[in-house]
């Protein structure tokens, strides 16, 4: 007889496929490219370079350019998504999960729509429309009397980088409408009920009743919008290529981060920069979200009901 | 059992199916040249299977974009064809570095070459050549005859007549001056600067000397076409910094530009889109009667991968592709790919023959930017682009663009360092 518990196989035997697919694809990856930035290549032998590789692209006068170039471009491609994306997801799921509109289910379908569009077809088409060429903005201007606000502004460097922020929004606002529009239909209804009693109502009624409780699934999608924005490559890629045009006008960390690996026309790929250059982001992101998690979401009150 | 017996079936009929390919050997070709796929399918490989019995031709193409890195790590992975159509300069001279491509020096139809045509595919002391030189593009300007004609504009010959032809196009307004646009920006660099630069730094003479570091980028001759490019600002469409390649092949062939700053290899796409009669002039000159330089620049080649293995036939086949009769039947499938076979050509297209007739006017030379002095980091080349176009849109002058690009060059490039 013993009292000891026999050991418990079958957890291990669940967890497994899991473990080793998620090793298998992100974890052993993720340790070469760390690992692969801190050798680099002398006559095509790779050799240990320590933090070499970092002092070069902080250091040397024209990585760091390119480099800070990127991010603070990523960093202007984040701050618009969260000054105009996440507020107006907010207030279209407020409008939605009113009751009284009519078609909602319509309109929630139509706004989430263009999330599952590839890049590519966004790209393009968002390209075709701005053209000053073949595309139906200059036109459309024109028909209200506003030729002259016209400018290719995919084509100029002061207007592109928030041009194509702005399609990203319009891409992407359907995500954060439906995580709020979520949390709103989840507020039980005796809440909602008690605080109409109070006389609260309308507009105070949001303020003060509404978002508080939605206000964690505000910082997930604040972080999710981070992680995404600094992960960005698709769209720029498609819009304005590798180079990111004009003059590095739309430059973020990942076009910056394809080019140096896989090389750019005559410019060979650069395995052990990319590498560093994805490390970097890496860092980059994991003290976002530390600063989220720990400083954030620690001091975010929940409310059970 | 069934199960057993199904996978007994399948490997029965791989077996089967390898034993019946075993009297042919096949052949795979690496290239970047989507568009020809029919070409090569209808009419080049036809013509080698039937002359050659025994050995099957498969033309393999991947997206021009991606083929580099694609092609890299096939080769690194040892999946990759027989044969490997070769960019120039670096690109190649590094996979015969790492022994991806073969020593094809020995070749019996190397003879076929002039050493021109081989610098583009051999180490920097010319001692080894590594691929079988297919076809170079001459870049120029294609314009829309019947525009030029109800305009009354001659073909201009200088640079004054050319400024006056634009000037004229402009005050008519029926067509847009230039069709060209920044968005991609290496068309400002490839058809831009690398277009009427030789005129100005005097072809292969100023691109030998910016190698051998006795002239400069910031030299009078190398700014020049900078300063020109910025005067090209005032005939472009309307919201030209935002036109791509794409869009400016289309405003030309629909008829809505009268010039076209070209490559030749856009002669076979226009040729189906236009519906106009199309001429070519080179890059104007100075003064009547100078020197003309063009850019004849050699583009593309055919190499051998060192881990074929059917190294016999693959060699039997670029022997073919060295031959005066392969340099026919792919100058006339491809009007604007010019053989850089020594024997002469005869092509039956009118603009590909225009073309190709500046080589008897003209001084040839490549691309400037493209032999050794993209091998470092900035990268010439594609630093040209990103100053051309910034050039053409006005927001860098030309002397400041100049500087970037000779301060960059001199960061890593030896012979440079020393001014």
């Amino acid at each position: 007889m013993s009292d000891r518990k026999p050991f418990r196989w079958h957890i291990l035997v669940f967890l497994a496929p899991a473990v080793l697919v998620y090793t298998a694809i992100m974890i052993i990856p993720l340790f070469a490219t760390l690992n692969l930035s801190l050798y680099t290549k002398v006559d095509r032998v790779s050799q240990f370079n320590g933090l070499g590789n970092f002092r070069t692209l902080f250091g040397d006068p024209r990585w760091s350019a390119s480099f800070w170039n990127a991010l603070g471009n990523n960093t202007w491609f984040f701050i618009v998504h969260m000054l105009v994306q996440n507020p107006i997801g907010i207030l279209l799921a407020a409008i939605l999960s009113n009751p009284r509109l009519r078609g909602a289910a319509f309109y929630r379908t139509a706004i989430f729509i263009p999330t599952i569009l590839s890049f590519v077809v966004v790209g393009f088409v968002w390209k075709l429309m701005l053209s000053p060429i073949w595309g139906v903005a200059p036109d459309l201007l024109s028909a209200v009397g506003l030729k002259s606000w016209f400018a290719p502004w995919l084509g100029k460097e002061a207007y592109a980088l928030t041009t194509l922020a702005l399609i990203s929004v319009w891409q992407f606002v359907g995500i954060p409408m439906m995580l709020i529009y979520a949390a709103l239909l989840s507020i039980p209804d005796e809440v909602i009920e008690a605080s109409e009693m109070d006389g609260i109502t309308g507009a105070s009624q949001f303020w003060k009743i509404k978002l508080p409780l939605i206000l964690p699934s505000i910082g997930i999608i604040s972080i999710l919008t981070f992680v995404g924005n600094f992960n960005a490559f698709d769209l720029i890629y498609s819009a304005q290529g590798a180079l990111a045009g004009p003059n590095f006008a739309t430059d973020i960390l990942g076009t910056f981060l394809y080019r140096t690996f896989f090389g750019f026309q005559l410019q060979l790929g650069d395995q052990n920069m990319g590498a560093t250059i994805a490390t970097a982001m890496f860092f980059i992101i994991l003290i976002g979200v530390c600063i989220y998690l720990f400083a954030i979401q620690t001091r975010l009150r929940r409310y059970q009901f | 059992m069934t199960k057993t017996k199904l996978i007994g079936a399948l490997m029965a009929s791989t077996l089967l199916a390898s034993a019946a390919y075993a009297e042919d050997v096949t052949l795979t070709i690496e290239s970047w040249r989507n568009d020809d796929v029919l070409i090569w399918q209808d009419t080049i490989i036809p013509a080698f299977e039937v002359a050659n019995p025994g050995i099957k031709i498969v033309f393999a193409p991947t997206a021009p974009a991606e083929y580099n890195a694609v092609l890299n790590s096939k080769l690194d992975a040892g999946s990759a064809g027989d044969l490997v159509t070769c960019r120039p300069f670096d690109a190649s001279l590094e996979l015969y570095k790492k022994g991806n491509l073969a020593d094809l020096t020995s070749l019996a139809a190397m003879a076929n070459f002039s050493p021109v045509a081989k610098s583009a595919w051999q180490t920097d002391d010319g001692a080894a050549t590594f691929c079988v030189p297919m076809a170079s593009v001459i870049h120029g300007f294609i314009y829309n005859k019947d525009a030029f004609d109800a305009l009354g504009i001659a073909v201009p010959t200088t640079r004054d007549e050319f400024f006056a032809a634009l000037d004229k196009i402009k005050a008519d307004g029926t067509y847009i001056p230039l069709a060209m646009g920044t968005n991609d920006q290496w068309e400002a660099a490839t058809m831009g600067y690398n277009n009427i630069g030789p005129n100005y730094w005097k072809g292969e003479e100023g691109r030998l000397a910016l190698i051998a570091g006795t002239q400069k980028l910031t030299d009078a001759d190398w700014v020049a076409p900078f300063t020109e490019l910025a005067r090209w600002k005032d005939y472009l469409g309307d919201g030209f910094e935002a036109q791509t390649y794409p869009d400016s092949q289309n405003l030309f062939t629909l008829g809505r530009a009268a010039i076209y700053p070209a490559g030749s290899w856009e002669i076979s796409g226009f040729n189906k889109q236009a519906g106009f009669k199309m001429g070519a002039f080179p890059p104007p000159v100075q003064a009547a009667g100078d020197t003309c330089y063009i850019s004849d620049h050699t583009d593309i080649a055919l190499g051998m991968n060192a881990k074929s293995a059917h190294p016999e036939e693959t060699k039997k086949f670029l022997e073919w592709v060295g031959s005066p009769e392969f340099a026919t039947m792919y100058a006339n499938a491809l009007p604007g790919f010019f053989s850089l076979n020594s024997t002469p050509v005869a092509m039956e297209d009118p603009l590909a023959q225009e073309f190709v007739s500046w080589r008897g006017k003209c001084q040839s030379s490549i691309r400037s930017t493209y032999q050794i002095l993209s091998r470092g980091t900035p990268n010439l080349e594609n630093e040209t682009w990103n100053a051309s176009a910034n050039v053409i849109k006005a927001t860098e002058t030309p002397d400041a663009a100049a500087a970037r690009l000779q301060e960059g060059l001199a960061s890593w490039y030896a012979p440079q360092k020393a001014n």
